[in-house]
Parts: structure tokens; sequence; C-alpha cells
């Protein structure tokens, strides 16, 4: 028992690797929320008339429901005061930059030392890449190679400029700036993100990644994310997000909207690796994240996966709306918590079409006193003729000051719906780590590997980079936990 | 009327009822109904605001005029039908929420044990009740807190250390009067001491076709290493209203299991929790229910693991035909230091028709680890094949679709111990099914 302990003790010692900040340079503009500041903002990135409107329609709606921040969710803090965020920050702006060469040479050293040098990336892997620093997307790979096939790739303020038809067309059409809260505060003030569009019958070659790091003090990030996958169309995209250590709390609320037509198919990946926050429960992300895929057409297909280890607070439920016939929804998800950190997390899943299938697989991880929810709805609607769903929701337990819950919602009206959930919670069997044990196996490998045998299931939905990040990112989170 | 005026209404009964009082007002439990028409006052009738009613809507009976029923005169061949023979041994009737002197039957029980009305024990050994009535059924809704405000009548068992209930206990009853919608709003009170054990059948019926409300509130103490079984039977006609909560609290090494049918009623809402108070106790919760027309039944449970070393088993199942909605909420808790719990849960229902629904939430909330925690729902329609195969052995499709309802509850029917009852319950069903 005793090495355990102290196992425990290491893991909450062990300091968050991403947690540096950079020194450079950058465009802040001043504290608070008000029509000046979506000005302001929208007239720094030079935007037409059109989407400055859109923001301030967005915020007058806000302004509505200003006093009414959702208290619906399993999750405890102090209101956040949305004055004393800054909404916008960005490297200071040279001129237009023509290649990666002329990228600070400050901030590309920040991404190799996460992990993503984008040269190396470009090089060797093929994934292209779009980095988004603190509010802006500052680099975008592979674009050229990508647009010989038609595809769109780039950050939203040239997609705002330059596809303008396309962002008006589907901007706000799968999350409205009404739908809830922190989507109506991300309509008003969002900065950047990454826009994607994949023409008819084109397959996407590479992975499409993004990289968001929030790293000037006292920022909120807000990204939006918009992808277009046209009739046949194919794309896997991955995400990956890192902030410094502080010990405030900030704000990340993006909104990130997935379209898929007739026959296509989009893939979205996460790993959320925001800074949690210290074992005590100071600083760390806000992370009330708005994500939703339509399924529009016939025969398409949506898949969330997400491994969610980072975040004081995760706040997020990745959906899928299944409007075409046939149309497939899947969610798999891994969610860690340690220390102080909360959780709830979960999906949902819309059934309108005829024959539409939606699977739903969540793990749940919780350890040191952190609270961990799965919250999820299924919903079959009356032309919904046989909606099928399949749902499994387990929890691990690592500790006894920890908590795990479930709050699946299941409303079916219609009768040729087949509608199943099933969910367990239970600790590491010590049956099962005895079995390794006496094997020759360590106490901490052993329950690495149990646990990674437990999210089996969703790291096989990972594309095979982010599928060896996300098992490193566990083991690191739940090095020597108690079994 | 709406929420707000029909509040004021039984506030204003509530005082016109205090005024004829005479000397009850002073008593210590009227302090009870007293704090509880202050907590109605501040909660009204509930929403679907509210979490916990979002799915039940209960502003359809704002537009009745409910009144206090009369006894009705009633000869013992009216009240037959509703008995269960093997099960009657002792039989409490309640006509319109009023105890019936001449209509029930008690068999003579070891000294110490009391079998009475609520009203008769008031008003001799008030301090019988005092202690337990209102403790356990927290007022969190304004149904509950309406009950306890008029909570004047009901059943109340005490049953001493180490001693048995000869026979089964049926409590009837039976709610409706001629042109009238009756409000009946029993108040129930079960304790037994340690080494208890008492089996009790509650059944609900109507007299007429009116529209009436029952809103029941019953708390049941189990003492350590007692026995509590509870089947509870819903059969009132469908244009009636049906509100009950069933709390119930256990001490050490105690079983309590509870059977929830419900088969009638056009809004039912059934709050049926449990709390597992201390180790090594069981708790049973088993529920099915068929719907059809336009009804809607609400179940919601809550189990409560308090203590390490529990074990709770809960099944619902439902049936849903025509138009009828069904709501199942069944949460469990484990606290913090209720470690090596065992907790299981299913339910499962059954579409007949694509305009039926059904809205499901089984909801585990654990903040232990040592724990074995399951829970499965599953919503479907019946087999096609099965239909066919059945009907290819020469059984009408009408019959083949009975059988396989009835099989579909089996799971139910296996856990009941009582043959007898088990019997009663097939029959219902059939009848149900017709």
């Amino acid at each position: 028992m005793s090495t355990e302990v102290e196992n425990v003790e290491e893991l909450t010692l062990k300091e968050y690797k991403y947690g540096f900040e950079t020194d450079i340079e950058t465009d802040v503009i001043p504290k608070g929320l008000n029509e000046e500041i979506i000005k302001l903002i929208s007239s720094k990135k030079n935007e037409p008339e059109w989407m400055l409107e859109w923001r301030l329609k967005a915020y007058k709606h806000w302004l509505t429901i200003m006093d009414n921040e959702p208290s619906w969710a399993n999750i405890k803090h102090p209101k956040v005061d949305f004055q004393d965020i800054i909404y916008y920050a960005a490297p200071k702006k040279k001129p237009e930059l023509k290649s990666l060469d002329e990228v600070d040479p400050e901030l590309l050293k920040t991404f190799e030392k996460l992990g993503i040098s984008l040269q190396e990336q470009k090089r060797l892997t093929g994934v292209a890449v779009d980095a988004v620093f603190d509010s802006v997307s500052v680099t975008t790979t592979f674009q050229e190679e990508l647009s010989k096939l038609g595809i769109i790739f780039c950050s939203m303020s040239e997609a705002i400029k330059n596809h303008p038809e396309l962002v008006k067309k589907y901007l706000g059409s799968v999350v409205p700036y009404t739908d809830n809260y922190y989507a109506a505060l991300n309509s008003a003030v969002f900065s950047d993100g990454s826009f994607c569009f994949i023409p008819k019958g084109v397959r996407c070659p590479m992975e499409l990644s993004t990289y968001f790091r929030i790293n000037t003090s006292g920022t909120g990030q807000f990204e939006r994310t918009l992808l277009i996958a046209d009739g046949g169309g194919y794309v896997s995209y991955l995400e990956g997000c890192t902030a410094p250590v502080r010990d405030e709390n900030q704000l990340h609320a993006a909104v990130v909207e997935l379209v898929a037509h007739d026959n296509a198919t989009i893939k979205y990946s996460t790993v959320q690796n925001w800074y949690p926050g210290d074992k005590e429960g100071n600083g760390g992300i806000y992370n009330f994240v708005t994500k939703r895929g339509a399924c529009r057409g016939v025969n398409s297909k949506i898949t969330w996966t997400q491994v969610e280890t980072g975040s004081a607070i995760t706040w997020k439920y990745p959906s899928c709306i299944l409007q075409g016939d046939n149309s497939i929804g899947e969610f798999y998800s891994v969610a860690v918590t340690n220390n102080k950190q909360q959780a709830d997390t979960g999906t949902k899943m819309i059934h309108l079409g005829k024959n539409t299938k939606s699977t739903i697989v969540s793990k749940g991880i919780s350890a040191g006193k952190s609270n961990n929810s799965y919250r999820g709805l299924v919903r079959v609607h009356k032309n919904a003729a046989n909606a099928r769903n399949f749902t499994q929701c387990d929890s691990l337990l690592i500790g006894d000051r920890c908590g795990a819950h479930t709050f699946p919602y299941i409303e079916v009206c219609n009768k040729t719906a087949k509608v199943e959930h099933e969910a367990t919670t239970s600790k590491i069997g010590e049956d099962q780590l005895f079995y390794l044990r006496q094997r020759g196996i360590s106490q901490e490998d052993a329950i690495n590997m149990i646990v990674n045998g437990y999210c089996k299931d969703v790291f096989r939905e990972l594309p095979m980079e982010f599928a060896v990040e996300a098992q490193k990112l566990l083991s690191i989170s739940l090095e020597g936990s108690v079994g | 009327m709406d929420n707000t005026t029909i509040k004021e209404h039984y506030i204003t009964e509530f005082r016109k009822a205090e005024e004829n009082m005479n000397g009850e007002a002073s008593t210590a439990f009227h302090l009870i109904r007293k704090n509880a028409i202050a907590k109605f006052d501040e909660l009204g009738f509930p929403t679907a605001k509210n979490e916990d009613w979002r799915f039940t809507n209960v502003s359809p009976l704002f537009k009745f005029d409910f009144k206090k029923g009369n006894t009705v005169k009633l000869n013992n061949s009216d009240i037959e039908k509703y008995l269960i023979n093997g099960l009657n041994e002792n039989i409490i009737v309640f006509i319109n929420g009023i105890y019936s002197v001449e209509l029930s039957s008690i068999k003579k029980q070891d000294n110490g044990i009391v079998i009475d009305s609520l009203k008769n024990v008031l008003n001799t050994k008030p301090e019988l009740v005092q202690n337990y009535i209102g403790k356990f059924a927290e007022i969190d809704n304004g149904f509950t807190a309406l009950n306890t405000a008029f909570a004047s009548e009901g059943i109340v068992i005490i049953i001493p250390d180490n001693l048995q209930v000869k026979g089964h206990i049926h409590l009837l009853y039976i709610t409706g009067e001629e042109g009238k919608h009756v409000i009946s709003q029993p108040r129930n009170l079960i304790v037994t001491g340690k080494n208890c054990r008492v089996n009790i059948i509650e059944s609900y019926h109507s007299r007429t076709n009116e529209a009436n409300l029952v809103n029941a509130v019953s708390e049941v103490v189990v003492g350590e290493n007692s026995f509590v079984e509870i089947y509870r039977l819903q059969q009132e006609n469908e244009s009636s209203f049906h509100i009950n909560r069933t709390q119930s609290i256990l001490a050490a090494s105690s079983t309590y299991t509870h059977y929830s049918v419900t088969l009638g009623g056009a809004i039912v809402r059934n709050d049926t929790n449990i709390k597992l108070n201390a180790e090594n106790c069981t708790g049973n919760l088993y529920g099915l229910y068929l719907t059809e027309g336009s009804q809607h039944v609400d179940n919601h449970t809550l189990i409560d693991h308090a203590k390490p070393r529990c074990q709770s088993n809960e099944m619902y199942k439902g049936v849903l035909n025509d138009n009828s909605r069904g709501v199942f909420n069944g949460k469990v808790f484990v606290r913090e230091d209720a470690q090596k719990t065992n907790a299981y849960q299913s339910n499962k229902a059954i579409l007949l028709t694509s305009t039926a629904i059904i809205d499901t939430k089984p909801q585990l909330e654990i903040y232990a680890d040592d724990v074995k925690c399951s829970h499965g729902a599953a919503i479907g329609q019946l087999d096609n094949e099965a239909v066919f195969y059945l009907r290819s052995r020469g059984i009408d499709e009408e019959l083949a679709r009975k059988v396989l309802i009835r099989a579909f509850a089996n799971d139910i029917f296996e856990t009941i111990a009582n043959d007898i009852f088990h019997e009663h319950l097939n029959n219902l069903v059939f009848e149900k099914l017709k």
C-alpha cells in the first residue's frame, strides 16, 4: 500500500508538461466585453460588414441571457466574470507571411516544444496542420497541395475573406447563436479557428489537424471550426490543445460545426489536454465547448472521438443530428479526471431520418478528488423508423474520494426503434492486478495495461499518431494510482 | 385554474380546516402540518422546468375542482371483487380516504402490534407517530407538501421487536362519489422493530368513472434484521390522477421489497425512494406498467446507498400501447463511505404503437470506488419473428402478442415470492391486454 501512496503523490507532483509560457510580442486588446470590443475584433480582422452584423446579433442575444449561465451540469465553479477577459490576443502581426520561414522563430520553438514542429510534421507525417496561437491562426501547412484537389483548408478569417459564400451558408447552421449560452458568446467574439471544405467525391488524402494554444495571461480562447464534406467526401480531422500553467482560470468556449452531405464521412478526433490546474484545484482552463455535427445527406456518417485529460472543468457534448436516411453517428470518448478536475461530458444523438444508427462508447476514469459525469441524450423522433442505438458507458474509479456519475436520457417516440443502454461502474479488480503482478509486471505497468485495455474500444477509433499520444497522456495522468 | 390560483385554493382550504379544529390546532402534530403548508406556499405544484418533473405535466389536473369525499355506504359484497383470495387475512378499507370500521377486519395480533387508522392513533396515542411522520418523506415537491399539510387519515402499522404480523395486510383504497371529483390524501406509516416481518398489499380502485385525485405518501421504517414486503397495485379508472410517494429507510441487515404495478390512471406518478442506512441491507424495487389510451405513467426511483456492504436490485418493465407515455427515472446514489456496494438496475420497455412514447433516464451517481454498479436500459418492440413462430403453430395473432407480452414481463413475475399474488397479477395482466 505504501508504494501505491507514494506513487499517487509522485503523480500529483508531476508537472504539466506543456505549462511554459512563450515570450512573444502579442497584440492584445483591452479587457472587457461590449459592442465596441466586438467592432474592434472585427476591424482588426478586416472582416466584411455581414460578419460584424452577425456578431452583433449574437451579442445582443447573449445580453438577453447574460444572467442565466447554465447551471444544470454536475460541475461547480465560481461565476465567470466576462468583463475580466481579454477577448483577442494575437502574435504581433507582421505583413502577411509567405512561407513558414517568416514565422517568428519563438513561435516555431513553442510548437516544437509542444511536439508539433510544423516543419517536421510537414516533411515526415504528411499531416496538414493549422496552428492557432492564442486567438489567431498562425500557420497552415500543406494548403497548396490540398487546394489542387479542391480542398479548402485555412483559417476561419481567411475563409471569411476568400470564401464568404460558403461561410455565409454554413456558419451557424448547425449551432445557431441562439443554441446556448457559450455558443452565443462564441458567435459574438470568436477570433479565429479552422475552416475546411471537402468538395464532391474527394477523399482527403491526409489527416487534417488543428493545434490550439492559449498563451497570454487573462485571455479567453474562442475559436470557431467549420467543416463541410460535400457529397461523397471524406475527411479525418484532428484537434489538440495546450495552455501554460497559471493560477487563474481561463475560459475556452469554442464552437465546432460539422456538415456531412450525401454519402460523406467526417471523422473528428480530439485530444484535449488544456492545463488542468494544480492539485489543489487552483487555475486551469474552463473548457465550455459546443460541438455538433449534422448528417444532412443520405448514408452520411460522423464520428466523434475524444480523449479528454486536461481542463479544470470540461463541459462538452459532441453531438450528431441524424437527418439523412441511413446516416450514422458515432461517439467514442475517454475522459480522465484527477485531483480536483470536473468533467461533465457526453453526447446527443438525435434520430430524425429512417434507418439511422448511432453508437456511443464512453469510458470515464476518475481519480483523486475529481468528479466525472457522463450525460447523454438519445432521442428517436416519430418518423425515424428503424432507428438503432447502442450505448455503453463505463466508469472506472481509482481512489475513494472521487465520483463517477451517469445521466443518460433516452426518449423514444417510434415503436420500431431499438435502443440499448448499458453502464457499469467498478474499480480495477484486485484479481486482475494480481494476475499481472505474478507474471512479473510492475504495479504501475499493470495498472497502465488494464486502463489501456479498458480504453481500447475508443483508442482503436483514433488515427495512429493520436492513439500513441493518447496512450502516453493516459499513463502520465494515472501512473501508479491505487488499484 | 392555473398553478397559482389552485395553490391559493388549497392554502385557503387549509385555513378553513384549521378554524374547525378546536383543540387539535395546538397539538405538536399540527405543527408539522403548518410547516408543510408554508413549504407548499413556497414550492407550489411542480412544473416542467423542474428537472424531476420534466416529462410529466401535471397541469391537466388543475382543470378539476377536487373536493374532499364523504364516506359512502358499501356492503361487504361491494368490496369483494377487490379482494385477493388467500391474501385477505387482514383487510383495511379506506373509502374516499376515510377509514371504514365496518368493512375492515383485522385478525387478533400479538400484544403490542398496532394496526389502526392514523385518525384513531392521533386521537388516542399521538406519541406513537410523532417521531416518525414527516421525518423521512422530505418535502421537496408540492404534492408531498400538500399531503403532509392535510395529513389526517391513513394506515399506521407499528410492530415491536421480535413480532410478526399474522397473515397479510391488504390496504384497500376505494375512491369516487357520483357526480363529484374527489381528492384523497392518505398518509401511511409503517414502523418495525428488530426481527419483525410484515407483508402488505396496497391496492387503489375507483368506484365511479369521474376523475379523482389520489395523493398518497407512505413512510416505511424497517428495523434491524426485519423483513418488509409491499405489493402495490394501482387499478384506478383511466381519467384519474394518482400521485404516490413511498419513502423507506432500512436498518442493519434488513430486507425491503417493493412492487409497484400500474395499470390504471390518466396521469400516474410514483416516487419510490429507499435509503439503505446501515450495513448489510437489501433493497428490492420491482415495477410493471401496462398503459393504453392516453395514459401517462411516470416512475421515479431513488436508491440511496448510505452505508457499506448493502445491495440493491431494481427492475422495471413497461408495455406501452396507443398514445400512452411512459417515463422512467432511476437514480442510484452511492455515498462516499458506502464501499462494497452492489447495485443492479434494469429498465426495459416495449412500444406497441408508433404513437407511444417512452423517456428513460437511468442515473448513477457514485462517490465510492469499491463498488459494483450496473444499469441497463432497452427499448424495443415485439419481435415479429417470435409472433410468426407462434402463429405458425396455430396460435392466433392476438393471443400470440399477449403471450409475448406476458413473457416479456416474466422477469418481474419470477421474482414474486408469493404464489397467490403471482397468479393474481397474471390474471390482471391478461385482463388488461384484452
